[in-house]
């Protein structure tokens, strides 16, 4: 059995969040899809309200605060991203989107992402696909086409009867175990490894432009 | 070479460098005009020699609020005013500024400051001066690296031949004046995150200098690593022999509270990092050090745990509006109270395979030993420049020359 890793970037406000419900079962339902195709996984999961504080003095500074350069460091080399939001005016949180302002522009291009959004209604389910979808495809990310979206009721009265949130989430976490099957486990390419910034085999005479090198 | 004008330092050198920011005193609401700030860059620098210092470094920035578009008048001026201080800059912009201008402004002032020099090549971080120079700020790399190559080669070739991707071609051009003594200015290259950059300065076997200011300290730790590995790579000798020069900030105080209550309203509102992570915190995180000399000696006396025994230490002092009289005291406090500490901790279990700092009369010497440098006197201008080889007398004439216009003996 192989071994993935999936970040869950959850970026709720409250504590307890239904931001946070909705994200561990999307994860759970992910790692459960996972299983079945006889891959393992392991589940970090970032809480952006615990690093608000960081994530401003990294805008304000340029560099991240230890805490917060460990939560990038997660983020940007799992296997997969599961990102939730609840909806705030029309959009994604501000802290979320803060977050992936810190990130390298670079660093989610391929990654498989599932993306989650909560509200307090229904209305407001169309955010996913009209802001937070082209934030992922900008980044070059590869946002699997569902993107689940939990308003209050669908956590008890009033749910969705005929297309229950369960039925979205595991539609959506098959979609993410299917697109993590399909890769190669990300490995780390170390930024500071010459065959990384120049490329395997090159020496500094290919970036002078086109010279042979040694 | 004039060996009196060359400085005597030896081992490593300590100074200060500057960003030419005119800011607001938060504590008073006075802000400097231009004119009083560039006075006050130059009794800074000359202060800098005065307290034993050995380096004086400024920025370049063409927007306001700063002052130093033009580094090199500011540092003939500075050089003029001193007998032992290197002037330096940091940085050069070496991406929109063109390579021939640089080539000719510092070896100008390599001349005139009989050798006290060299420089240090940024791409800078104000987007629009890209732009305004008509350049492409998505091409800052690319330009780095291709406008180096021609600094490079105007510095060493008497007559270059070039054609490039950014700039106008050049045929037979030749850079005046040429290079002090026929050795091209020493050139740190700069960067904080760029492994290009720390692969460049390695290639040619130049400095590499990590500002090491706005971030924790282990980002650079990452580059250095790699620069020392590279130089190697290139054939210039053992990782610990290479060129290493690194930023630091300090406000030093007899007592350490006072200096962290008198700092404390210029790091809340500097431009940089003010209204973020509180001083206790950044001073945690990054090699910034508010407190008493001591403080200052233990944090930077530790730095070559870090980044192995180096060569240059530069000291951010004069900024977020600091009045002219508070930056000459922390200058006095850091030449008098900190680096004579600092030479002398350094200096202990320093390797001999460890350089020591470069200086213009080492690398003369290191080129011709006792014998006599280049003095480059031109032949008669017959605009033969493509034909003949060199317009230099001590060139000799290519055998064969086009047209039989090699050169009579000079």
């Amino acid at each position: 059995m192989s071994e993935r890793r999936i970040a869950v970037v959850s970026s709720g406000l409250s504590n307890p969040s239904s931001t946070r419900m909705l994200a561990d079962r999307l994860a759970a339902e992910t790692a459960r899809a996972l299983r079945e195709r006889d891959i393992d996984v392991q589940v970090d999961v970032i809480e952006l309200r615990d690093l608000a504080h960081d994530i401003t003095n990294n805008l304000l500074t340029g560099f991240a605060p230890a805490p917060l350069e460990e939560a990038i460091n997660r983020v940007v080399s799992a296997d997969a991203v599961i990102a939730v939001t609840p909806i705030f005016s029309t959009s994604y949180a501000g802290l979320f989107k803060s977050f992936i302002d810190v990130l390298d522009p670079d660093a989610l291009t391929g990654k498989p992402v599932l993306i989650g959004a909560n509200a307090g209604t229904a209305r407001h389910s169309l955010a996913i696909d009209y802001a937070i979808r082209p934030l992922f495809t900008y980044l070059h990310a590869e946002p699997v086409s569902t993107g689940v979206f939990a308003a209050s009721s669908d956590w008890g009265a009033n749910a969705d009867d005929v297309a229950p949130l369960s039925a979205r989430v595991e539609r959506g976490a098959r979609e993410l175990a299917e697109a993590i099957a399909r890769k190669e486990p990300v490995t780390d390419a170390d930024p500071f490894d010459p065959d990384t910034y120049l490329g395997k085999g090159k020496s500094f005479g290919h970036l002078l432009g086109g010279l042979a090198g040694e | 070479m004039d060996a009196q004008n060359s400085t005597q330092t030896a081992g490593m050198q300590f100074g200060i460098m500057s960003v030419s920011d005119i800011t607001q005193d938060p504590t008073t609401g006075i802000t400097p005009s231009e004119r009083e700030r560039i006075q006050a860059a130059v009794t800074i620098a000359t202060h800098a020699e005065e307290v034993g210092l050995d380096v004086f470094a400024i920025g370049e920035h063409h927007n306001p609020p700063f002052f130093s578009s033009s580094p090199t008048t500011l540092l003939a001026y500075i050089a003029a005013q001193t007998e032992r201080l290197i002037v330096s800059t940091s940085t050069t912009l070496i991406t929109t500024n063109d390579p021939v201008r640089i080539a000719e402004e510092y070896a100008m002032l390599q001349h005139l400051s009989g050798g006290r020099m060299d420089l240090m090549m940024g791409r800078g971080n104000t987007g629009p001066v890209y732009p305004w120079f008509g350049q492409d700020i998505r091409q800052g790399l690319p330009l780095a690296i291709e406008n180096y190559a021609l600094l490079n080669e105007l510095w060493t070739k008497d007559v270059v031949d070039w054609e490039g991707k950014f700039r106008t071609p050049l045929q037979g051009f030749t850079a005046t004046p040429r290079p002090l003594d026929g050795v091209k200015p020493f050139v740190w290259h700069g960067s904080i995150r760029t492994p290009e950059i720390a692969e460049q300065a390695a290639y040619y076997g130049d400095g590499f200098f990590a500002n090491n200011i706005f971030w924790p300290k282990e980002h650079y730790q990452r580059l250095i690593e790699l620069y020392r590995q590279r130089w190697s790579h290139y054939g210039h000798g053992a990782p610990e022999t290479a060129i290493v020069g690194l930023g630091g900030q300090a406000f030093i105080a007899k007592n350490s509270q006072d200096a962290v209550n008198q700092f404390r309203p210029y790091f809340d509102n500097a431009p940089v990092y003010g209204h973020g992570p509180s001083m206790e915190d950044f001073t945690e995180m990054t090699p910034l050090t508010v407190g008493s000399p001591q403080q200052v000696i233990d944090r930077y006396a530790a730095m070559r745990d870090t980044f192995g025994d180096y060569q240059r230490q530069l000291f951010l002092m004069d900024h977020a509006g600091l009045p002219l009289t508070t930056v000459l005291e922390q200058i006095d406090l850091l030449g008098e109270e900190v680096v004579p500490v600092l030479r002398k901790e350094l200096a202990k279990d320093r390797p001999a395979t460890v350089p020591d700092a470069p200086t213009h009369a080492a690398r003369v010497k290191a080129i011709y030993g006792d014998g006599p440098a280049r003095e480059a006197r031109p032949a008669a201008n017959r605009g033969d420049n493509l034909t003949a080889g060199s317009p230099y007398q001590d060139a000799p004439a290519p055998a064969g020359a086009a047209f039989g216009l090699s050169r009579k003996e000079a």
